[in-house]
């Protein structure tokens, strides 16, 4: 890696939800809905005697993006693991929702999500849940006019019921620092044993759910730098490019007759899933 | 968690709002807002217990001249030490200075 690259570039990863918004969207155009001011915060987390953030970890904003109306959705992943609560899931899933009724009037609202989240909040279990089906069906509903791009930049990476969220997506920007998973590896081990995986094995970790791998496998669409400008660039070439003639979550059966060729007994290593995964999801 | 909320003498109240700071883990977030009179309010919910003297401290070393514009302050700390409190505090009223009528 070229040192002088890595001193004049600006990293996505260290910047907060509300900084990653503003530096998505073209410059100036950045507008909050729902912003921390409101106070549209999470009614359960006080009474669990877990302070609460004034915007519920996720970041709202207007704005254009390459000249386009957008709306990006930031979660933050440093405040409870950019879980997903009522409030924050309500968030995301009302503004994919606005955007779907804009493109149903003519107006082209395209949306983009900075997935940063360990899933459901589980201090607000079914209404988390709840909230992240909304946000499912939500994104479904939005593809069919824009594609919907998410970003999945780490290091909290992204996991549970929010990891369905991203392959639901027209296109997933990946980095290498960021991880993509149902379930985290702690959830893993404690469910299924250490021989099943090793939570504390981090090049076992990143070599099968790294940001990296689920690129080489084709569950992402772009490998990027952690750097803002690449990462704004993808986007907006993801965004002229269209809707994908189908998305991943459409070619199940494809996906499944891969899965088919492993056999669950033995300890899969990331050469096989790129081997498998890489002769691509042709029916 | 535990809720404090303390008061100080403060110069007219100040213009626009801003806010600094994530609820993560030795962190905290500031929400800065104009107050309507010259005094300043400092409502703080932190997780950490049994600190009220340390936050007194602090904040009166920042705030006990009563030479900063009056705002009403709200404080969500998730364990921030007392550099890290002052350092954000700071912070707020730098950006406050920098968006005057927002």
């Amino acid at each position: 890696m070229d040192a002088q690259d890595l001193l004049h570039r600006t990293s996505f990863i260290e910047l907060g939800a509300r900084s990653r918004a503003r530096q998505l969207l073209d410059d100036g155009s950045f507008r909050e809905l729902i912003d921390p001011f409101e106070r549209i915060v999470s009614p359960w987390l006080a009474r669990q005697g877990i302070v609460a953030q004034a915007d519920d970890g996720v970041v709202v904003a207007k704005g254009t993006l390459g000249g386009q109306p957008a709306v990006v959705l930031a979660i933050e992943g440093a405040f409870q693991g950019g879980s997903m609560g009522e409030v924050s899931a309500a968030k995301i899933a009302g503004a994919l929702e606005l955007a779907a009724q804009d493109n149903r009037k003519g107006v082209p609202t395209r949306a983009l999500i900075v997935f940063e989240t360990g899933g459901v909040r589980l201090q607000e279990a079914n209404l988390g849940l709840a909230g992240i089906a909304e946000i499912h069906a939500a994104i479904v509903d939005l593809r069919r006019y824009q594609p919907v791009v998410g970003i999945a930049a780490g290091t909290v990476g992204c996991y549970g019921g929010m990891s369905i969220a991203a392959g639901l997506c027209s296109y997933l920007i990946v980095t290498r620092e960021t991880r993509i998973g149902l379930n985290g590896p702690a959830v893993i081990e404690q469910e299924a044993g250490v021989a099943e995986f090793d939570s504390r094995d981090r090049p076992l970790i990143w070599s099968l759910t790294g940001g990296e791998q689920r690129y080489r496998t084709g569950l992402a669409d772009a490998l990027v730098e952690d750097d803002v400008d690449q990462i704004r660039s993808e986007a907006i070439n993801c965004f002229r490019k269209g809707r994908p003639p189908a998305c991943r979550s459409e070619c199940v059966s494809r996906f499944l007759h891969r899965l088919a060729q492993f056999d669950p007994a033995a300890q899969v290593t990331a050469e096989q899933v790129a081997r498998i995964y890489g002769e691509g999801f042709e029916a | 968690m535990e809720r404090i909320a303390l008061e100080f003498d403060a110069a007219p109240p100040a213009q626009g709002r801003s806010l600094a700071g994530v609820v993560g883990s030795g962190d905290l977030e500031v929400l800065m807002e104009p107050n309507t009179r010259a005094r300043t309010v400092v409502n703080i919910t932190t997780s950490v217990d049994g600190f009220r003297n340390v936050w007194e401290a602090v904040l009166t070393r920042m705030l006990g001249q009563g030479d900063l514009p009056a705002v009403r302050i709200e404080i969500n700390d998730f364990g921030a030490t007392p550099g890290v409190v002052r350092m954000r505090i700071a912070q707020a009223f730098e950006a406050l200075a920098a968006t005057p009528g927002v």
